[in-house]
């Protein structure tokens, strides 16, 4: 029995160790697409805001800036996850 | 045993976060508390430093025609002014107008380092100095929300008006954490994530380039890896300046926030 816990304990402490790795690739990855999808709503209704109205670009480009940065808050915690995993 | 059949390159240490842990230079002990001087808190220093004397110097120069230092300090100061003040505060906003651009102007240069030969690293890719200023930040729209509407202003963020009020049971605490607790660490994170992510890159292109230039058969892949890593030095450049705009420019819309209740 204390040979089978010999013969194990190292197996599991890789496999969880790889398990770990897969787990912080999985976190950003995951992590990623709703803000991915998130941005190009923001930027693609921004764009079009600005080529129907050419005269109100300065107003919707702060105005995108904004919904980008509350928009990639998400992802960006996520990277840091990465990290902290 | 490897789950993964994928093994990494022999010979090829990718680099990791500790590429952001630097060595001591001084250490001190002050009312208890230990204090280690690394790199980055000299490169602060000097970031802070550049942005005083850059001002001094600007603001010491007589004459109506600008001159050097005073005309990149005057055309940093007219961006804060029309881009993030006018944009989101309106004109009442301007007497933010210093502190805005003594916060764009300082991260901006810390940003930038991360790019500038012989320093290459962005001093906001260390949590403390985004912590601090997010801290800062968090401290000021709070003071301002107190100052202006008195103790209503806690009501005006935790129950927002022209909701039913059976809503308030699930608003209030929602309000609550993205209002006092979300947003200054968002404000924080985003600012490092960022500038970390860009040095990550960097280190991985440039050490990948100068590993695979120097094997026979992936000199090819080396030189591209070397093409994308400069490519990515101007990408950082906009990440520096756009990172900089958007913590400003948050800072100013939570002041904003801050100052008129929600109607």
């Amino acid at each position: 029995m204390g040979d089978l816990v010999g013969q194990v304990g190292p197996f599991v402490a890789q496999v969880s160790g790889e398990l770990n790795v897969l787990a912080r690739g999985l976190a950003y990855g995951l992590a990623a697409i709703g803000p991915g999808i998130g941005i190009g709503l923001v930027v693609g209704r921004a764009i079009e805001a600005m080529a129907r109205q050419p005269e109100a670009a300065g107003m919707v480009r702060t105005t995108m800036f904004l919904g980008i940065a509350f928009t990639e808050a998400l992802a960006l915690i996520g990277f840091v996850l990465a990290f902290i995993l | 045993m490897t789950l993964f059949l994928v093994a990494q390159q022999p010979g090829f240490d990718a680099p990791d976060a500790g590429i952001f842990l630097t060595p001591c230079i001084v250490n001190f002990s002050l009312f208890g508390i230990d204090f280690c001087v690394n790199r980055v808190v000299l490169y602060m220093f000097l970031a802070a430093l550049i942005v005083i004397v850059l001002f001094v110097t600007a603001a010491s120069g007589s004459g109506l025609v600008p001159r050097g230092a005073r005309n990149l300090v005057e055309s940093v100061i007219e961006f804060v002014r029309e881009q993030i003040v006018l944009q989101t505060m309106g004109a009442e906003g301007l007497r933010w107008l210093p502190l805005l651009t003594a916060m764009f102007s300082f991260i901006l240069v810390g940003n930038l380092f991360g790019i500038v030969p012989g320093i290459n690293f962005p001093v906001n890719s260390r949590m403390a100095i985004p912590a601090f200023l997010a801290g800062m930040v968090w401290i000021i729209f709070n003071a301002v929300g107190l100052k202006e509407q008195g103790f209503a202003y806690f009501k005006s963020v935790l129950f927002p008006p022209g909701v039913p009020w059976p809503f308030y049971i699930l608003l209030t605490p929602i309000e609550f954490a993205s209002v006092f607790l979300l947003r200054p660490f968002t404000l924080a994170v985003r600012l490092l994530a960022n500038m970390m992510a860009g040095h990550l890159l960097l280190t991985v292109f440039f050490l990948g380039a100068a590993y695979l230039i120097q094997r026979p058969f992936t000199i090819p892949f080396g030189i591209l890896a070397f093409v994308f890593s400069v490519a990515f030095v101007a990408f950082e450049i906009l990440v520096a300046v756009l990172q900089a705009y958007i913590f400003t420019i948050l800072t100013a819309v939570y002041i904003a926030g801050a100052m008129h209740p929600e109607h």
